[in-house]
């Protein structure tokens, strides 16, 4: 468990070969409280992506985890330590980025061609350009027929393929996801699931997914980091080698996939335990 | 045999179906008609009641007036104009004040809003002065602003300017500061500057609360316009109102008042269709047809 504590070494020696996409050196983020304390969310966070590579994140309810995707985005800076990506230190939000939320961020307000049009707007392409490369996603989403209907017109899931197609339109080179499909039914979750692999596959793109659902994350990903109850740092990192293409649905039932599960819920498992004794302790 | 009897049964099926749909649909007609014409009744009744009541010399007709002594004096209005000049002429002054003093306050209120709602600084350094501001009674500005536009439209105005501003300027500022952090931050992932968040995620986002202050906010304009027009002015309902008080014609008073609902009864109506047709992104209420 020592050894594995530290994931900067592995990932530092694949780094001589190509820039790893994400790094994180020792990075803490404090948040200030509404009643003036100080609130530690992550601590002393070493953690390296490689380009190409899916790396899940898991952790216990609230421990921390989507403040290492702000801090990855630029939407916050460290309080300590230092955060870079693709090699260079993070100023800002970088062009290189996508992000899709946990809850709905489509805007409502604009039809399924305009929520997806909006990024290569804001950076400027030209209108025309923009709605083709828009609707090329949307087919690529399955959502072609749908473009001219209003977020709320569709159903949980629907919007989701909005918003990953909208982020995807951009051309991200690092995708971010904070657990993108909590609020989805296990049966739409697991034909999203499937979609996002798809379409990544596809881009060459690194993802960082948060996520509390194990099952989720080996399912999708080439790594999983445990993170520890808050304020999170990592624990420990797993390799899962299961071979790809993957459906979510059956590579779930792989015996290998059972025993990866077992022996990441060993590490996982204590750090929930003392989340909930945490809680409990609180609430008494 | 069986071939003539399957298609016989189910035509009856339909018909029975069919009638059932439209005696449903019938009792929905009836519930609607019901309602109009209690309505309509009630309306008779205390029209009625209170001709009665003055003809009988139960209430004083100098000084309550009556229906149809209300109803002549707008017909004399219409047909033969007011002292000041046509009654179209009056109701188009009164609206064009209100018009113009919603337009100005409602551009300042929805400006000023967002700009303090999104500019931190700004809110802290005006805050303060925007609520002593508002801690004033402005309907008694209007003798003010009477002093200093004179007696001409201008003074109207700007009473109905600085009636219309605050409700309008809260109510933005209120939707600028609680637009959804993650619109926001999904905009500035995908790439939009301060001003595109701005203009294309705070704004939209604050619509729906600026657009509960604009009905509002009219009706305060037309109060701007009407009290302005009570204190000074050439022209419009407001003088209608006062020059009727000042013969002691209370008929007159209650015609304008009449006129008055009518006009902002309409505008009203206006109003919310202009709102059904920017909102079309909004999941449709129980109000909404769809």
């Amino acid at each position: 468990m020592s050894g594995a504590k530290d994931p900067g070494s592995p990932g530092g020696a694949a780094a001589g070969r190509d820039v790893p996409a994400i790094e994180l050196v020792g990075a803490t983020k404090r948040f200030r409280t509404p009643s003036g304390g100080l609130h530690t969310a992550v601590r002393d966070l070493h953690l390296t992506v490689r380009q190409g590579e899916f790396v899940a994140v898991v952790g216990p309810t609230g421990c921390g985890k989507s403040t290492t995707l702000t801090l990855v985005s630029g939407l916050e800076e460290p309080s300590e330590g230092e955060v870079r990506v693709q090699g260079g230190p993070v100023a800002g939000i970088g062009t290189q980025v996508g992000f899709v939320f946990q809850q709905d961020a489509v805007f409502p307000w604009r039809t399924v061609l305009s929520n997806v049009t909006a990024g290569p707007r804001f950076r400027g392409v030209p209108a025309a350009e923009a709605r083709e490369r828009a609707r090329d996603w949307l087919a690529r989403v399955g959502l072609a027929a749908f473009e001219d209907r209003y977020p709320h017109q569709l159903s949980g899931g629907m919007r989701k393929r909005v918003a990953l197609a909208q982020t995807l339109v951009n051309d991200p080179r690092i995708l971010l996801m904070d657990e993108p499909f909590s609020a989805l039914d296990v049966q739409t979750r697991a034909l999203v699931s499937d979609q996002l692999l798809e379409l990544w596959s596809g881009t060459g793109a690194s993802v960082v997914f948060v996520t509390h659902d194990l099952e989720e994350a080996i399912a999708l990903a080439d790594r999983v980091v445990v993170m520890t109850a808050g304020p999170a740092t990592v624990k420990q990192v797993f390799d899962i080698d299961l071979p790809r293409p993957r459906t979510v649905e059956a590579v779930r039932l792989e015996p290998r996939f059972i025993e990866t599960y077992r022996e990441i819920w060993a590490s996982l498992g204590e750090e929930v335990r003392i989340t909930r004794e945490r809680g409990a302790g609180s609430a008494a | 045999m069986p071939l003539e009897t399957a298609p016989a049964a189910a035509p009856v099926r339909d018909t029975s179906a069919a009638a059932r749909t439209e005696a449903r649909e019938r009792a929905a007609r009836h519930r609607r008609i019901g309602v109009h014409a209690a309505r309509a009744a009630v309306l008779a009744g205390v029209l009625g009641l209170w001709e009665a009541a003055a003809r009988t010399g139960v209430v004083d007709p100098f000084n309550f007036s009556m229906p149809s002594r209300i109803w002549d004096q707008i017909w004399q209005w219409v047909a033969h104009g007011t002292a000041q000049g046509s009654l179209g002429e009056q109701i188009g002054y009164t609206l064009y004040e209100a018009l113009l003093g919603w337009v100005v306050g409602v551009v300042a209120g929805v400006v000023l809003g967002i700009a303090l709602g999104r500019i931190r600084f700004l809110a802290d350094v005006l805050g303060p002065y925007v609520k002593v501001l508002n801690a004033i009674p402005r309907i008694v500005l209007a003798p003010i602003f009477l002093i200093w536009f004179g007696l001409g439209p201008a003074s109207k105005v700007a009473s109905a300017v600085v009636l219309v501003f605050f409700p309008v300027f809260f109510n933005a500022f209120q939707g600028a500061r609680e637009v959804d952090r993650n619109l926001v931050a999904n905009a500035r992932i995908l790439g939009a500057r301060n001003r595109q968040v701005t203009l294309q995620v705070v704004v939209p986002a604050a619509t729906s609360w600026i657009f509960t202050s604009l009905h509002v906010s009219f009706g305060f304009a037309l109060i701007g316009a009407i009290v302005g027009e009570y204190i000074g002015a050439t022209k419009g309902l407001g003088l209608l109102v006062a020059a009727a008080q000042g013969t002691f014609n209370a008929a007159g008073v209650y015609a304008a008042m009449t006129i008055l609902a009518v006009v902002a009864l309409l505008t009203e109506g206006l109003l919310t269709l202009a709102e059904r047709k920017l909102f079309r992104w909004k999941p449709a209420d129980a109000g909404d047809g769809r």
